[in-house]
């Protein structure tokens, strides 16, 4: 519960200092990182050099990385980071490098598929939006509140999620660890040449 | 502007990521473009996960956003070594020149 107090102490320096009364820390930081990840997905999409793709992609990672840090989960957060801005997207920066792509002349040569993910993307948005604002099932309680309120803020720390995951999803964790191995030697078996070759020279 | 920080707004916003990420698969031509765009949707589902763990107060959703991670990096290394031999064989990462499996 200390991080709470210090959040929260926080929350009023934030408040003094910019005069801002009824808007609380955690809105303002989501609105920001919001913002940031629908901008930076939308550049990782529409960018037609793939280096400046790859690099909007990190941006996104980061935003990510705050908006788990706004619902408190410390331990997604920092592995969001390790994981997917570190581990992952070195690969895919070597990989544009190595293969020394260019820019994409154009995007797809069908119009008819560019036409009908457009008119599906506006129908699934509108669904989305309109079912969330009718609906008042998922309720409007503020998250961070809830979660003091219950004393669930400790759910997202890393000795909480090591305790679940070494007793209850231990099997998972080592089914994780075989996948992982027969990743490793399905992509050493890909990536590199063919034996016959290797034999002949 | 009293903005009140509920599940919806993080279910929103993962959807919106998410069908940003589905419209690059479809558009995209670039292997890797579309490999990236793959890793938006997925990225979008563990927001999803990661909210509503923290709305029911249950650490489960924040194990399988764990577990995502793990399945995702294992696509990333095996996703880029097929790209990899594609680009051997065909000299080209655009998957619409790629159709040696159309019949």
């Amino acid at each position: 519960m200390k991080r709470a107090v210090t959040l929260r102490i926080f929350d009023g320096y934030f408040f003094y200092h910019a005069g801002l009364k009824t808007v609380d820390l955690q809105s303002v930081l989501f609105m920001l990182f919001a913002f940031g990840a629908i901008v930076s997905a939308l550049l990782t999409v529409t960018r037609k050099n793939p280096v400046s793709s790859a690099m909007s992609l990190v941006a996104h990672f980061f935003m990510l990385t705050g908006l788990y840090l706004t619902l408190q989960a410390h331990f997604v957060a920092a592995v969001q980071v390790l994981v997917y801005a570190g581990a992952i997207m070195v690969l895919v920066v070597f990989v544009i490098m190595l293969l020394n792509v260019g820019r994409e002349v154009q995007q797809t040569s069908k119009r008819s598929l560019r036409a009908t993910a457009t008119v599906a993307t506006a129908a699934v948005i509108a669904v989305m939006l309109g079912s969330s604002m009718l609906s008042e099932s998922t309720g409007k309680t503020n998250l961070v509140k809830l979660s003091q309120e219950m004393g669930t803020t400790e759910i997202g720390t890393t000795s909480s999620i090591g305790k679940t995951l070494f007793t209850d999803y231990i099997f998972p964790f080592e089914a994780v660890s075989l996948l992982l191995l027969a990743a490793l030697i399905g992509a050493v078996v890909l990536a590199k040449r063919h034996v016959k070759e290797e034999v002949q020279s | 502007m009293m903005v009140n920080l509920c599940l919806d707004y993080y279910l929103i916003l993962s959807a919106v990521l998410f069908v940003i990420g589905a419209v690059g698969v479809v558009t995209r031509r670039n292997a890797i473009i579309i490999f990236m765009s793959i890793e938006l949707m997925l990225n979008a589902v563990n927001l999803s996960m990661v909210a509503f763990s923290s709305y029911l107060g249950n650490i489960a959703g924040q194990m399988f956003v764990f577990f995502i991670m793990a399945v995702a990096a294992a696509e990333a290394a095996v996703g880029l070594a097929i790209v990899l031999a594609l680009f051997r064989n065909k000299q080209t990462v655009y998957v619409d020149e790629i159709n040696i499996m159309k019949w």
